[in-house]
């Protein structure tokens, strides 16, 4: 008897707490940058393509709903020719993100996203791409790979020695 | 078999093998790098270590390298020894040292026996910090990428490109951690096996450069079991699609067929099924019509003749004989190929000496070819054959104790000897440098020579007369050769379009049989993919077919009629029938001259069964579902049955009309052991299981999802999920076990490392040997004698371009050489020729012009050019010619 009249009580008591529910949609809730909502491409600081087209964020998905198609530039770059994720079938869950070797793909604080159609929650490369590099300003993946792409040649990554000298005699 | 303990469990194992091999085989998970099942061991890498074991009592032990120790009885080993283990994983770490940040942007990522090998050690954390090596990339040609950094040392590449495939334009340069493996300078890699570069490397610094052009990891291969269709041999690959168009091909492991290897034109062949100019839709009179007009229009009445072909599948050639009638059949070769496949296969079937496999061509140690350049025309063949030569000396390694895996004591102990190979052919082949002796002449020289040697072997056998003192000494000694061997093997073929040479072969093969040589094989190497399997249901050949009259529709099943007979008689009979309906995928003068085309799946999008050159039938399964109304053409052939009304040829599936041809053709009556039926066999995936875009992929045309397609022909499923069996051999779509996901998984698929597949290899035999010794063959040519004024122009086969199908894929076209033809200096001085001048060539009614080359290897009186290539792909050569300097003016086909 006393438990219930506590409960009552406290219930009671709530009415003059602090509000926590916000009057969506006039109000907008304040997220973190991490929130696991629409996903992004993102962009390296020198404004390049960031995703390699490695794959691996589409073999992480739960539900499989990235695929994308890898090609490349004259100069041996990476990228993907398209990109497409199905978000009538993405549950957030941000394995992509954690999977993704380059920072390229990113989940963003928004959320709004609803359609009326299934068909226009499918989004491809130029929906998802931004211009930034979103949450993670300086990495650049290209800068620390062994491989040679246009405006970097072997020897000049991070930490790498100049490219060995194949003629010269000394041990 | 010996005893040994691995974590104080007792294990039987071969006692001949090496640790490594005992414990991969008893299914334990060792990393190794330089270990190869098909090379050997050198302890160079020392990533195998496990910890050896004195007696019960020893627990100290010491570390050893498991793939240069002898697992012999009683060995105590541990794997799991934390010693071991940290040793291992240091090993790696080392390794790590330099390698580059590139998984990412790493075509072997995902398939990597470095990433396996790292995980399975337990290596996870990078602390070196300091300056990684590098080096820079070479060009190595339009199939393999060089990627430099990501090297290991672990050798593989050389020990198999120099001491296995016999190429020596790659090497290791430098020293140190800056040993570079590469060419001295860009180049296309000369050696013709050049491919497995790719899988033998355990890390990705050479990978598939025609994969890179459509880029997919393994695990978004959706794969299947095939058979490549690029030589007559059938070397049984994987082949991988994604988003609806062919990605690659890889080696898939038959141990009596292609073992570990395969050869750059069925590796990089591929790309023809995915050319622009492929048939996808029907058409009639030159304009696509839907699939229900093109067959309500075509009718197939009493005067229908219908024409097979040797790289169509059995099952598409069955079906248009049911159609059209077995009487009204032909098999679309020329009728000098008939003859001489008729010739091989009555001798594999009444003769004594069974046929070869290509492991029986491996285990040889006397090897005698008659008439043939099996590097070109037989590819894989060659590459066994040349491991063969080590058969004989290592004989003697065994006396010196010394165990054939340990590679380098067995190098350093055999050094360059050779065992017996003797190569008798119209012009030289590569083969040559590592043969014995080596006899270039015509045909029918060869046929004498071939027919002296069984002579020579067995008294028995009829006498050669009018032969040279010189021919008499070398078929002795060839003779004394092969009796010597235990083993020994004769290879020949139809390249020749010899009957004479193809009976010689088979003469000395029999001849060694009744000399009590039990052990000997023949191998005839065959034209086509399905050559064998066309031979067992048709005899009747093209030549026959152009000569019918009266005939109103002709069906050509996947031929192009215009490389089995010359020009003008070709289109004679196009002239005299009405109404010509050929089914095909790629566009030729023969579909261009049909009124109805129906566009035909290739191997990788159908399935069926083909007859290789050994005898044995092998199935094929579709990977995809091909675009447009592309179908396979038995269903094509049935679709036309049916709209004609007729009942007798509606198969539905695969099984169905397997089983029918079974029935009706006794020599095909065990076909369908070739491969478990849909219903035996449970449901099997063509997709890993970690296929991503499942949800994606389809989204932007329908976000729906459909159905995956069903395949009522194979237990193989358009789906990532299995069944709880495990696929049978033949159906293994693809090598992949937990830990284990490169191609080295096929480790986990194996009776034992090295040896078949559980289950037995894929493939069952339709043509046995006869119990009894057939009569030798009595009728033996004259001598060649070249006449005045012309030639006899043989074929000069060459591995990339003599293919009808690979030549549409970029990379093999890229290395097809330019039409010539080649003679002898002497006779291109009576000619007044010199190398460069255009020859006017007229054989077989057809004329070109072609500029020549000059090869003193040829015989006199011999010409040679390129098989298979215009503008003479359509005459059966050998045959005579007239050559003469060409007028100016004069020019090749069609163009003014
Ligand atoms: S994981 Fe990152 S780099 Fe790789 S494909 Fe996905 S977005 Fe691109
Ligand atoms: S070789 Fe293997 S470990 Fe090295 S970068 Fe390529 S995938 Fe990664
Ligand atoms: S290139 Fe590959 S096979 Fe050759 S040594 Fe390096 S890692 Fe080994
Ligand atoms: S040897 Fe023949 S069957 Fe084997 S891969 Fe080469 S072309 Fe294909
Ligand atoms: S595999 Fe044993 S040392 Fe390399």
């Amino acid at each position: 008897m006393f438990s219930l009249l506590r409960s009552l009580w406290g219930v009671f008591l709530h009415a003059f707490h602090k509000r926590v529910t916000i009057q969506y949609p006039e109000e907008k809730a304040v997220l973190a940058p991490r929130y696991r909502g629409r996903i992004v491409l993102s962009r390296d600081p020198d404004g390049g393509e960031r995703c390699v087209a490695c794959n691996l964020c589409a073999v992480v998905c739960p539900t499989d709903c990235i695929s994308l198609q890898a090609t490349e530039d004259e100069h041996g770059r990476r990228f993907p020719e398209w990109f497409r994720i199905n978000f009538s079938r993405c549950i957030f869950c941000g394995f992509c993100e954690e999977a993704c070797p380059t920072y390229a793909i990113q989940l963003t604080p928004d959320f709004e996203m609803g359609e009326f159609y299934r068909k226009n929650l499918v989004y491809e490369k130029e929906d998802l791409m931004i211009s930034g590099p979103g949450k993670y300003p300086d990495y650049n993946f290209w800068r620390v790979a062994g491989v040679a792409i246009g405006g970097k040649a072997k020897g000049e990554a991070e930490r790498e020695a100049a490219p060995t000298d194949l003629h010269s005699l000394l041990p | 078999m010996a005893k040994i303990f691995v974590e104080n469990k007792p294990y039987e194992v071969d006692a001949k093998q090496n640790l490594l091999h005992a414990c991969l085989s008893l299914g334990f998970d060792l990393p190794y790098f330089c270990w190869h099942p098909a090379l050997g061991s050198v302890g160079a890498c020392r990533q195998c270590a496990v910890k050896q074991f004195k007696n019960e009592q020893d627990i100290t032990g010491k570390l050893t390298m498991a793939c240069m120790a002898p697992a012999s009885e009683g060995t105590r080993i541990s794997i799991q020894d934390a010693d071991a283990a940290e040793f291992r994983r240091a090993v790696i770490q080392g390794l790590m040292l330099n390698h580059p940040h590139d998984c990412p942007v790493c075509d072997e990522g995902g398939e990597c026996h470095l990433q396996d090998m790292t995980v399975m050690t337990g290596h996870s954390h990078r602390t070196y910090n300091s300056p990684k090596r590098t080096f820079k990339n070479q060009y190595l040609g339009p199939f393999i990428n060089h990627e430099m950094n990501r090297c290991i040392q672990c050798q593989r590449c050389v020990r198999y490109y120099r001491e296995y495939a016999g190429g020596d334009d790659l090497n290791a340069f430098r020293l140190r951690d800056t040993v570079f493996f590469g060419r001295a300078e860009d180049g296309v890699l000369e050696n013709e096996f050049s491919g497995n570069l790719v899988e033998v490397c355990p890390t990705g610094v050479f990978t598939d450069a025609t994969l890179k052009h459509h880029y997919t990891r393994k695990w978004d291969l959706q794969m299947a079991p095939s058979v490549c269709t690029h030589c007559a041999l059938g070397c049984n690959t994987t082949v991988g699609e994604r988003y609806g168009s062919m990605r690659r091909v890889v080696n898939r492991y038959n141990h009596e067929v292609n073992g570990y290897f395969l050869c750059d034109r069925g590796r990089f062949g591929y790309e023809f099924t995915n050319s622009p100019a492929r048939l996808k839709e029907p058409m009639m009179r030159g304009a696509v019509v839907s699939k229900s007009a093109a067959l309500e229009s075509i009718t197939v009445g009493g005067r229908a003749i219908g024409i097979g072909s040797p790289r169509a599948s059995l099952e598409s050639n069955y079906a248009l004989r049911q159609l059209v009638g077995a009487e009204r059949f032909y098999a679309g070769v020329s009728g000098a190929e008939g003859t001489a496949v008729a010739a091989a296969l009555s001798i594999l079937k009444s003769g004594a000496v069974p046929s070869a496999s290509l492991l029986d061509v491996e285990q040889a140690d006397g090897v005698l070819v008659l008439g043939e350049d099996v590097l070109n025309v037989a590819p894989l063949m060659a590459l066994r054959l040349r491991q063969s030569l080590r058969n004989a000396p290592m004989r003697a390694a065994k006396k010196f104790n010394i165990p054939p895996w340990l590679d380098h004591a067995v190098r350093e102990m055999v050094q360059d000897q050779q065992g017996p190979l003797f190569i008798a052919s119209p012009y030289a082949t590569k083969l040559d440098a590592v043969a014995t002796a080596t006899e270039r002449a015509a045909p029918d020289d060869i046929a004498r020579l071939g027919f002296a040697i069984a002579n020579a072997i067995d008294r028995g056998a009829p006498e050669v007369a009018e032969l040279s003192e010189e021919t008499r000494t070398l078929a002795a000694s060839i003779a004394h050769a092969l009796l010597g061997a235990e083993r020994p093997l004769v290879i020949s073929g139809a390249s020749c379009l010899s009957t004479a040479v193809v009976e010689a072969a088979a003469q000395v093969a029999w001849a060694l049989h009744r000399q009590g040589r039990a052990q000997t094989r023949i191998a005839f190497t065959m034209p086509e993919a399905n050559t064998f399997g066309l031979a067992l249901l048709e005899s009747k050949t093209l030549a026959d077919a152009l000569k019918e009259d009266g005939i109103d529709t002709a069906i050509v099943l996947e031929n192009d009629l215009f490389r089995r007979a010359p020009e003008h008689l070709v289109r004679e009979f196009f002239e005299k029938v009405p109404h010509v309906v050929v089914l095909d995928c790629l566009p030729t003068l023969t579909t261009a001259a049909a009124e109805f085309v129906l566009p035909a799946g290739t191997a990788a999008e159908t399935s069926g069964t083909l007859v290789n050159s050994e005898g044995r039938a092998q199935r094929f399964l579709r990977a995809f579902v091909p675009s447009g109304s592309v179908q396979e053409s038995w269903r094509w052939i049935r679709d036309i049955a049916v709209a004609g009304g007729r009942t007798d040829c509606a198969w539905q599936t695969l099984d169905q009309i397997i089983a029918a041809m079974a029935q009706d053709c006794p020599a095909l009556r065990e076909v369908p052991e070739a491969a478990p039926a849909r219903d035996e066999a449970g449901k099997i995936a063509r997709e890993p299981d970690r296929y991503s875009g499942r949800t994606s992929m389809l989204a932007n045309i329908t976000v729906h999802e459909p159905k995956p397609p069903q395949d009522v022909d194979s237990a193989l499923a358009f789906s990532m999920e299995s069944g709880f069996r495990p696929a049978p051999a033949p159906l293994i779509p693809f090598f992949w076990a937990p830990g284990w996901n490169s191609i080295q998984a096929t480790n986990k698929y194996q009776t034992e490392v090295g040896g078949p597949l559980r289950g037995g290899d894929p493939g069952t035999r339709l043509v046995a040997a006869s119990v009894q010794a057939a009569e030798y063959f009595r009728e033996i040519p004259a001598a060649f004698r070249p006449a005045a004024g012309e030639w006899l122009v043989c074929p000069a086969f060459h591995i990339f371009g003599s293919e009808e199908l690979s030549r549409h894929a970029p990379g093999i076209a890229e290395l097809t050489p330019k039409p010539y033809i080649a003679l002898n200096p002497v006779d291109a001085e009576v000619l007044g020729l010199h190398a460069g001048d255009a020859v006017q060539v007229t054989l077989d009614g057809v004329t070109g012009v072609v500029p020549a080359i000059l090869r003193a290897d040829l015989p006199r009186g011999v010409a040679c050019l390129p098989a298979g290539l215009p503008p003479f792909e359509g005459c059966a050569l050998p045959s005579p010619g007239k050559l003469a300097l060409a007028k100016p003016e004069f020019s090749v086909r069609g163009t003014p």
